[in-house]
């Protein structure tokens, strides 16, 4: 007979019962510290310059100039549109990969409004119908995979996400189609823009703070968001309870689409008044780890799409400042993600090595 | 003559969505919905180019290098760049129990980024010139007419995918590994209870498979782009993703699937009078197809059509 000790492996893992506020806290602070760390080594490793420089490049890419720190706050906003829009349909666990995309048609459908009524009708009129498109377009490319999950439970995952290439491609032909020239690129409709107050930013700003805030009280102080929670924890008890699930799953998808749609009413309609086939550039993908990261509450992910946007603003300038390939910028943004992915698994859980555990249990 | 020109160079494309489809099937027979295969083969297409350069500039010029060689050390590298990205995200989802998703799109950013930086170290040429002995096809294939160049006139990486693709469809339907593995993707506390460690067949598979789309990366910049770096590699990891829907997790309907798909991708170079728009739509067509698949299987129930079970879902031992 073997030691039942030798059969017991050399650590386990256990689930924490209570997570208190300052543990979570502390350990999402040291992995960002950590990964900062990670980050200036690999600089220093690359061009063998003081990481003191730099977290100097990082900081003056973000808030150097009056303009860079309005960008820096319009690119949070964007972001966090996106994030607050994938938000409800997560906590449902209806995992929508499919932001990019939906916030795409819904830009290209500002976008042909524009360019076909562009000066036909009053630009009052004109915004209106800018803004109705482009919402409907959104809710549109998610209420698809959202009939097929409640009708034939779909994978959602992989619907939203061959959507998202569906939506290039359209924008890529209706591009084509409108530019004669061929050269492909949609020469900014200037006149047609959505008003503005003060500069390009502030009223992107303004709603995008506002829909934060609505987002917030509509999943912790409504009944939608109770049932959202309800179906998202478990299916069974939510048909139990009397909620009739399909109609949630199809309901939050086209709030999620709606304010997809709106992101991209926002970035074509408000800010650059042109599409392209980039012109949500991956943010739709990054929504899902800012939205993940701030634990699908719309107040935490304040400060996880300003932790995102700072790092791509701030990486921008340490290629340029530095001369090195602008590819540094994805591989900062990984190397946090990875750290901040990571540490999760520490506020969770606990790591018990094999003697304390095994003294525990003679305790016992 | 034309089209057999065409049918060519679909198949050679085809074949690295074909692998970047295989690899991600494994690893979703484990219940991994790896969604960081376009970084993966990104990376897995630096790596070979690299270690192709190096190999090249060390024995001083293309013209002294082994075949063999030249063809086997990039693969290899391939293959190691590819599953070492798998090795992070197996370590991040199964040990640190993260999100798939979430970790599968870091790794894409990781990759894509990476990937460029890497390959802007070295000269592009170096690796270049090595494409025409990645795509020397059998040298009786001249001889043998159209049958010669469509089925015998392509390099080893071509023959390779295809080999992998049978192979790994064999491994899934006929072996007990393969049975364990579709276990422990399908659900993984009824594979745990009859005694499979379902992490060791999670790291394993998601690694091997891994590092089977990283050669398809190198496939893509050796057999159709004959050695030139593109910024957009991802863009072919996205297609492999949806070519294994397509397929319906079967690795050797990929063989044809990704044909279909390396048709769609190339035809517009081929077909004359079509206005430039409407190759947007031709693009489009292999996602569409793909969307039209997963809802008719899903609509279909057929219990062998269907994804795996348990994909994209964690599994905890403790947690149940």
């Amino acid at each position: 007979m073997h030691k039942s000790e030798s059969h017991e492996p050399l650590f386990h893992i256990v689930r924490r019962e209570h997570v208190s506020l300052k543990h979570s806290v502390m350990v999402r602070a040291a992995a960002v510290v950590l990964a900062l760390l990670v980050c200036a080594l690999v600089f220093f490793l690359l061009t063998g310059k003081s990481p003191l420089q730099f977290y100097s490049a990082m900081i003056d890419g973000a808030f150097g100039t009056k303009r860079r720190i309005w960008l820096l706050a319009y690119k949070t906003a964007i972001l966090l549109c996106i994030s607050v829009a994938v938000t409800p349909a997560f906590r449902m666990r209806f995992w929508n990969i499919g932001a990019e995309g939906q916030a795409l048609v819904g830009g290209l459908a500002c976008a042909s409004v524009m360019f076909y009524l562009g000066g036909k009708v009053p630009n009052p009129v004109l915004w209106i119908l800018m803004s109705v498109s482009a919402i409907a377009a959104g809710m549109l490319w998610a209420l698809l995979p959202a009939l097929c999950k409640a009708r034939w439970s779909t994978n959602e995952t992989l619907f939203t996400l061959m959507m998202n290439y569906v939506a290039t491609q359209l924008v890529s032909f209706f591009i084509n189609t409108w530019v004669k020239s061929g050269s492909g690129t949609l020469p900014p409709m200037t006149d047609y823009g959505l008003p503005t107050l003060g500069n390009a930013w502030i009223l992107n700003i303004i709603i995008v703070i506002i829909i934060t805030v609505l987002m917030h009280v509509y999943l912790f102080r409504s009944k939608h968001g109770y049932e959202i929670t309800v179906v998202g924890e478990s299916e069974n008890t939510a048909k139990y309870i009397g909620i009739n699930v399909p109609t949630v799953i199809i309901r939050t998808m086209l709030l999620s689409g709606a304010l997809c749609g709106l992101t991209g009413l926002l970035v074509v309609g408000g800010t650059n008044y042109s599409i392209t086939t980039t012109a949500i550039g991956g943010q739709g993908f990054t929504a899902i780890m800012v939205s993940w990261l701030g634990k699908f509450n719309p107040l935490y992910m304040v400060m996880t799409a300003f932790l995102l946007s700072f790092l791509s603003r701030g990486a921008v300038q340490v290629s340029t400042v530095f001369k090195i390939n602008d590819s540094i910028s994805d591989i900062v943004t990984a190397i946090i993600l990875f750290f901040i992915i990571g540490c999760e698994f520490f506020i969770n859980y606990r790591v018990v090595p094999r003697h304390a555990s095994s003294d525990k249990g003679g305790a016992k | 003559m034309r089209l057999v020109s065409f049918l060519v160079s679909a198949v050679r494309v085809g074949m690295s969505f074909l692998l970047g489809s295989t690899g991600e099937t494994i690893t979703e027979k484990s219940g991994h919905l790896n969604l960081g295969i376009p970084g993966i083969m990104c990376v897995g297409a630096a790596c070979g180019c690299i270690t192709e350069s190096f190999y090249v500039t060390s024995c001083g010029g293309i013209d002294h290098v082994s075949g063999f060689v030249a063809v086997a050390l990039p693969i290899l590298a391939s293959f190691a760049g590819g599953g070492l990205m798998g090795l992070i995200y197996s370590f991040l989802t199964v040990s640190l129990r993260a999100n798939q998703n979430v970790t599968g799109l870091a790794l894409t950013t990781l990759g894509t980024g990476l990937s460029n930086y890497m390959i802007a170290q070295v000269s592009g040429s170096s690796y270049a010139q090595a494409s025409k002995i990645f795509t020397k096809g059998l040298p009786i294939a001249d001889r043998l007419g159209v049958f010669g160049r469509l089925v015998l006139s392509y390099g080893p990486l071509v023959y390779l995918a295809i080999i992998i693709a049978l192979t790994a469809s064999w491994m899934l339907t006929r072996t007990r590994i393969g049975l364990n593995l579709r276990a422990v993707g399908e659900n993984p506390a009824t594979a745990d209870a009859a005694g499979i460690s379902v992490t060791r067949y999670r790291y394993v598979a998601t690694v091997v498979g891994s590092g089977i789309a990283g050669i398809g990366g190198l496939c893509y910049i050796m057999d159709n782009l004959n050695g030139g770096w593109e910024y957009t590699i991802d863009a072919i990891g996205w297609l492999a993703i949806a070519l294994v829907i397509f397929t319906l997790w079967k690795p050797n309907i990929g063989i044809i699937g990704s044909i279909v798909f390396g048709a769609f991708y190339v035809v517009s170079s081929y077909i004359t009078g079509v206005s430039f728009n409407f190759k947007a739509i031709i693009k489009m067509l292999p996602y569409v197809m793909t969307l039209i698949v997963l809802v008719f299987t899903s609509f279909a129930r057929r219990k062998e059509n269907q994804p795996p079970e348990a994909l994209g879902l964690p599994y905890f031992r403790e947690d149940r």
